[in-house]
């Protein structure tokens, strides 16, 4: 399954007299340079953000920015990722990737590229002014930011489906997939500890809001692709995650889950009678097994339900179809819901929300202070900083404490290279080998300016074309003029 | 990893807690944790921001998505 995440990040200046986020965002994503090239514009003629899934168009303004702006706010990265503004948050996009192992990579890949931009940025601040960036999704003030992840499915899925199947999964996939918070917000039950950093946030069970009254499922659709064969589904009550494990562990369920929706054997099955109560439920559950009400009566834990999803996985999916990367999701699965069920605290090297809980107990148990001390918080919200010295992840990383999935090697490389089994190759290569010939671009569109007066725009409206090997040739030995007809000539639909 | 025996009861989602042991590779890695924690938490006054209290006051940001 195609799939991808965005990631918004927290942003401040240390030592700086005014904050202004808008700008510090605006300064690290300029600063940074791939060897791509600078000046390309975002191809928003592609894009309809106010499309509903449930089968209108709502009313507002999605006003696109100026040329100028346009270029401001966003750079187009080699790695087939976008990098740009959103709101007053820097935000990375990675590339389209088959695989949840490919997807962690590149989600890292964007936290190094936060890094390299920070630190070219503070060269230019005065020297006792820091540049902090937080990959959270709260100031725990009542400001959330989010971490988005999509999934190309089959359009002739009825959205309804998605609805029934996908809420008591995303419900309850928090007890694997939290990034962990200290503390409440939102207007929510008060609690020292809970699971998750967004589920206090979440208001509505359906919506194409993803900014107030927030939807556990959210309607957008917007495929980025052929709109007959494709719908991409948009999901925004995920975390941020530090952890690669929880990160694979995410992505890898979730697209699990979504095949079986694809393939009409979940249904309503584990229907909650409250989603939107049971979410925030869930998030303070520390210990995972508290019931929730079904629909039809029965209760089960968050683990039951979980137990469940996976058991379905593994009566209906064809071994034969399962990829090696597949076939490790699934018992990673398995062996975390084995785990949760005799103690949640088992799981220290791997979920985010249980290394931070270790992190601050065994702090708190030393100094003899409260959940609410302000060290505590300051612990909660450092766990998330990017920064190698600073970072309290990054810090149990490097010392081993962590469990990994990549080799720091291969993260590097994602910075600078795109995945090679989607469109994402295309892009990326075309960015770096003719940086001069390329006017815009977009998910789903590339669009070249030959001689300087007319533009070509290629649309790439097949997230599984433009791979290697299908183009791979056609890159090597092409100029620009030649590739742009080759494929307006070949009638193939990208 | 899972062991053989839950590998077994795989399908069965009736599974009882009480059957599940600890992994005790898992049990052995947590040991290790402990010792490399209180490494991490040595230090950790000179990690942290400085004024926690008014460094997680002054931490706002605007709403995004």
């Amino acid at each position: 399954m195609i799939m991808g995440t965005e990631t918004e990040y927290g942003i401040s200046v240390k030592n700086a007299r005014d904050q202004d986020p808008v700008a510090a965002s605006t300064l690290i994503v300029n600063i940074y340079k791939d060897r791509g090239p600078k000046g390309i514009t975002w191809d928003y003629e592609q894009e309809n953000p106010l499309v509903d899934a449930r089968g209108f168009i709502s009313e507002g303004e999605s006003n696109p920015p100026d040329q100028e702006n346009n270029s401001l706010i966003n750079d187009i990265l080699i790695n087939g990722g976008r990098y740009y503004i959103d709101h007053a948050h820097p935000e990375y996009c990675t590339p389209e990737c088959t695989n949840a192992r490919d997807l962690v990579k590149y989600e890292k890949a964007g936290e190094l590229i936060l890094d390299l931009s920070r630190m070219a940025a503070e060269e230019l601040l005065p020297a006792n002014q820091d540049i902090i960036i937080y990959k959270n999704n709260s100031d725990y003030k009542g400001h959330s930011y989010g971490s988005h992840e999509n999934y190309l499915m089959n359009r002739s899925i009825p959205f309804q489906d998605i609805v029934a199947g996908l809420t008591p999964f995303l419900v309850t996939r928090q007890i694997i997939t939290g990034s962990g918070k200290v503390g409440a917000e939102n207007g929510a039950e008060e609690t020292d500890y809970q699971i998750s950093q967004r589920a206090d946030f979440f208001e509505t069970e359906v919506g194409l809001s993803t900014m107030v009254a927030r939807p556990i499922i959210n309607t957008r659709d917007e495929p980025h692709a052929d709109e007959k064969l494709y719908r991409r589904l948009h999901v925004i009550v995920g975390d941020s995650n530090m952890s690669e494990f929880t990160i694979y562990l995410k992505v890898g369920i979730t697209s699990i889950v979504l095949k079986l929706i694809e393939m009409g054997v979940v249904g309503d099955a584990f229907k909650l009678s409250d989603p939107v109560a049971a979410i925030k439920t869930v998030s303070r559950d520390l210990s995972c097994k508290n019931p929730l009400d079904l629909d039809d009566g029965r209760r089960w834990t968050p683990i039951e339900v979980q137990r469940a999803y996976l058991e379905l996985a593994h009566k209906h999916l064809p071994k034969a179809d399962f990829t090696p990367v597949m076939q490790d999701v699934m018992d990673k699965w398995e062996f975390v819901l084995s785990q949760l069920e005799v103690n949640p605290m088992l799981l220290e090297r791997h979920l985010d929300w249980v290394i931070k809980k270790n992190l601050i107990t065994a702090y708190i148990e030393r100094r003899g202070v409260s959940w609410s001390h302000p060290r505590v918080r300051m612990m909660d919200l450092q766990y998330h900083d990017i920064r190698p010295n600073k970072g309290l992840y990054v810090r149990l990383l490097k010392n081993g404490h962590v469990e990994r999935i990549l080799d720091q090697e291969e993260i590097v490389y994602a910075v600078t290279h795109p995945p090679v089994d989607t469109r994402a190759y295309f892009r990326g290569v075309c960015l770096q080998k003719y940086p001069h010939e390329i006017h815009s671009a977009s998910w789903n569109s590339m669009i070249f300016s030959l001689d300087g007066s007319s533009l070509d725009k290629i649309l790439m409206d097949r997230p599984h074309f433009g791979t290697q090997e299908i183009v791979g040739n056609l890159l090597r030995t092409c100029t620009a003029s030649e590739l742009v007809h080759a494929i307006h000539g070949s009638n193939n639909n990208f | 990893m899972p062991s053989e025996k839950q590998q077994e009861h795989k399908d069965n989602l009736t599974q009882d807690a009480e059957e599940i042991q600890p992994d005790p590779e898992v049990t052995e890695q947590g040991e290790e944790i402990k010792e490399d924690l209180d490494q991490l938490l040595d230090e950790i006054d000179e990690i942290l921001e400085e004024d926690s209290e008014e460094f997680v006051e002054n931490y706002i940001q605007r709403g995004g998505q």
